[in-house]
């Protein structure tokens, strides 16, 4: 079969070319970071076995948290709107109600102790100089690994519910990453709104765009520039990289302002849904309509062949 | 005054208007194509499929598609992806089938080159076929912009800086081409024009012309046999078809090509559904930012063999060598000094010069997608020098190769 053996040729050459500028070169060009699987081994695992009662008392007393943190769960409204709290702080503290369900328990509790350090964001923040604006919780005043522990279990019980994967994006990305195909921004959803039928202005519109810009102007001042947009970062970036760039941003991003935010395999795979959801909508309708293509030029191709055979039979 | 009839049927009325009889014998039932050939011979019908496909999905875009640095990626990404029906189907349509249409001309190419395509009368098909492959470059290029992304930008700032041509630093031509200092909204319209309008209209008419110069020497056969193809056709008429060397276009042989086309378009869509990343670079989904350079620039990968000619070399022999690779090919059919049009496999030492050019092009590709660094950048110049002095000796070694006697 001759032909046969010239499609094989052109077949080898057309996978050779394409190894060599797709998966070869890729692997060339990428820093190749080890995937750690969530597993936070950096961090010392709890000791104690927490209690939620003592740990809800400790999260809305000693330990202050409410006092920047709302906790929505819980019925704790939000201390400060979103602009005052990025005028004080840099950033908006995030709701607290979904952290114990997104985020592994040795993180939250390195959290409380020694936020810059779970963050890995000791060479930005140096105690002296830069201070990082959560506070390390100091004890109560009785054991302390026993008060962490306690509160890590308050914020595990609130959370018990199943969390989407937009609350997730909001809780873990959300006060620094806008995402404009899912219409958020940084502080919030863009609400719906309407124009004045006389001047065709949106002034509720205008003045949410306004409170936006002031955000972001306290955000980029307090990150060094404005964290990007991830609308449809899930196609600028490979799997491989924002696994291992969430898992720890340093292991790619030498240096960069973006903390870690301690979430589990689990809490991860919620985040990058919402990510497809905004990002590559249309994964469900290809895989649904391309087998029925495929099939179709399938039946084409032998109906093809039949005809070709019928055509041919007088020719050799 | 031709003399009209009253008509007997619709069939008749355009005959006499039209000569449909005449022209369908013309095109097709009595356009004769050696029996002798393989599937590469469906290349050709490939590629002007693919054109199609490109150019009704490139209409649907179109719809859609935002000619403005501020909306054009937004309309791409978020309106056409997303917010339109099919949108998404369209894009990875278009641009899987850029892609693949330069993996088809270069098959076409090699094919040309194997079998000797380009030499006895079929200089101008040859010709015609390089015009093709210049613009459907520019083509794509210039679509690469439209999205607007990081790599739009700056690919679009590294090849345009090529204008400076070297030391002769002419920086007003490459601000003249842009539109302005670096590329900006006069850039992108410009650029848009050129896709969407007359790069277009260039194709289809150099199509034409490439079918044109295909119809006196007719297509070449796989044995590089000379066919007389009057004689031929009138055993075929007479009816011994088995016996003719020749078949006719429609559908003799546009039942192969259309078999063809079906294994071809499995393949395709098969890309388009579950396999269209390596047509969409994923640098090109950031939103283009003059101030954030990309670590790693390169073109699409059917341009990467002349990027590797270019960019081992100092700065003004990069520009001579790029500009050699360019002009090259079209000088297959004079630097070829053989009289012998037959298949590379009989041709001895030519044989051995086409396969190491195929292999130098693909190690080309694979080392222009390769950071420049370390081994690489060796490999790089070797296989740049390689390129030019294949095409310095060809000349010397068609001259040496033996004619083969007989027919
Ligand atoms: C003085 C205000 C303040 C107090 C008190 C405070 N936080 Fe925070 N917290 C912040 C700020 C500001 C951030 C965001 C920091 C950043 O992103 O750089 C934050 C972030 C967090 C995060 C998100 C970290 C991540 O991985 O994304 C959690 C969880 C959290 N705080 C829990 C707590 C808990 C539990 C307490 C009580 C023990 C607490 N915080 C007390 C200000 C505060
Ligand atoms: C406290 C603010 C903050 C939070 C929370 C945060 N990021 Fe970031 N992120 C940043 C900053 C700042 C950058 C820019 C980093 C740079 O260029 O050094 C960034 C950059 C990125 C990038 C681009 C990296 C690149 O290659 O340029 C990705 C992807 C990303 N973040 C994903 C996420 C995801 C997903 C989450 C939530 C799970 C998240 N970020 C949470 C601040 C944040
Ligand atoms: C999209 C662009 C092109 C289209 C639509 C096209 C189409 C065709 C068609 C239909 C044929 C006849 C069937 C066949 O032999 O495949 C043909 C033949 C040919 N083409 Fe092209 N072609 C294109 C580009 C090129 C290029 C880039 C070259 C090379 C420089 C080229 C060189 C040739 C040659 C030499 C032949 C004659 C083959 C023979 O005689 O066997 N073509 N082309």
């Amino acid at each position: 079969m001759k032909e046969l053996k010239i499609l094989l040729i052109v077949i080898f050459f057309a996978l050779l070319t394409y190894w060599g500028v797709e998966p070869f070169a890729h692997s060339k060009m990428h820093k190749h970071v080890e995937d750690n699987k969530f597993s936070y081994v950096d961090l010392p695992p709890l000791t104690k076995k927490g209690d939620a009662t003592r740990g809800k008392a400790l999260v809305m007393g000693a330990g202050a948290c409410v006092g920047c943190h709302s906790i929505k769960a819980a019925g704790i409204p939000a201390p400060m709107d979103p602009n005052t709290a990025a005028a004080s702080y840099g950033v908006n503290p995030p709701d607290l109600s979904n952290v114990g369900a997104l985020m592994d328990e040795r993180f939250l509790a390195e959290l409380i102790k020694n936020p810059t350090k779970a963050l890995i964001l000791e060479h930005k923040f140096d105690g002296k100089t830069r201070v990082f604006p959560m506070p390390s919780f100091m004890g109560a005043g009785g054991d302390k690994e026993q008060e962490v522990a306690d509160m890590v279990a308050y914020l595990k019980k609130i959370s018990n519910k199943e969390v989407s994967p937009k609350e997730a994006y909001v809780t873990s990305c959300g006060r620094c990453h806008a995402n404009r195909y899912g219409k958020y921004e940084q502080i919030g959803f863009v609400p719906k709104t309407k124009s004045n039928i006389k001047t065709n202005q949106d002034i509720d519109l205008l003045k949410f765009k306004e409170k936006v810009a002031d955000y972001q102007g306290n955000l980029a001042e307090y990150m060094g520039k404005l964290p990007p947009d991830l609308s449809i970062m899930i196609r600028a970036r490979s799997e491989d990289f924002m696994k291992t760039f969430i898992e720890d941003p340093q292991s790619q991003l030498k240096g960069t302002a973006m903390p870690r935010v301690g979430l589990t395999n689990e809490g991860y795979e919620k985040v990058m849904k919402y990510l497809e959801e905004t990002g590559d909508p249309s994964k469900p309708a290809r895989d649904a309509l391309g087998i029925k293509v495929i099939g179709f030029f399938v039946i084409f191709t032998i109906l093809a062949l039949l005809w070709k055979k019928s055509v041919w039979r007088d020719l050799h | 005054m031709a003399h009209f009839t009253k008509a007997t049927s619709i069939h008749d009325w355009l005959n006499q208007r039209l000569a449909v009889d005449k022209v369908e014998k013309v095109l097709a039932t009595e356009y004769w194509i050696p029996k002798n050939i393989n599937f590469l011979w469906a290349m050709g019908m490939i590629l002007a499929v693919t054109f199609g496909l490109l150019l009704i999905s490139g209409i649907f875009l179109l719809m859609y598609y935002k000619p403005d640095t501020k909306l054009a990626f937004d309309s791409v990404n978020y309106t056409i992806m997303s917010q339109v029906g099919y949108g998404w189907l369209w894009r990875h349509v278009h641009a899987v089938a850029a892609s693949v249409v330069f993996l088809i001309i270069y098959i076409h190419m090699f094919t040309a080159i194997y079998y000797g395509s380009y030499k006895k009368g079929r200089e101008m098909i040859w010709i015609s076929g390089m015009l093709l492959f210049v613009t459907f470059s520019a083509e794509a290029f210039s679509g690469y912009m439209l999205p607007w992304g990081q790599m739009s930008y700056w690919a679009g700032m590294v090849i345009t800086n090529i204008f400076s041509m070297g030391s002769l630093n002419l920086n007003g031509l490459v601000e003249w081409i842009r539109g302005g200092y670096v590329p900006g909204d006069a850039y992108l319209t410009r650029f848009f024009m050129l896709h969407v309008v007359l790069l277009p209209l260039v194709i289809m008419a150099l199509i034409v012309f490439h079918f044109a110069a295909l119809r006196i020497p007719h297509v070449n056969n796989q044995d590089g046999e000379e066919i007389d193809f009057e004689e031929e056709s009138a055993k075929y008429l007479a009816g011994s078809t088995r016996q003719s060397k020749v078949i006719r276009f429609q559908f003799d042989f546009l039942s192969k090509d259309i078999l063809v086309l079906g294994f071809f378009f499995i393949f395709f869509f098969y890309l388009v559904f579950y396999h269209f990343e390596f047509a969409m670079d994923p640098v090109n989904f950031d939103p283009a930012n003059g101030l954030k350079t990309p670590t790693h620039i390169y073109p699409e990968w059917y341009f990467l063999w002349s990027y590797e000619i270019l960019r081992p070399f100092p700065k003004n022999p990069g520009l001579i060598a790029f500009g050699f690779a360019q002009v090259i090919f079209f000088l297959l059919p004079f630097l070829d000094r053989s009289p012998n049009a037959v298949p590379a496999g009989r041709r001895g030492i030519f044989k051995v010069w086409f396969w190491l050019l195929l292999i130098n092009m693909v190690a080309l590709t694979i080392l222009g997608k390769l950071p420049p660094v370390g081994i690489y950048t060796t490999y790089g110049t070797i296989a740049a020098y390689f390129f030019i002095g294949l095409w310095i000796a060809l000349p010397i070694v068609t001259k040496l190769e033996k004619p083969i006697g007989g027919k």
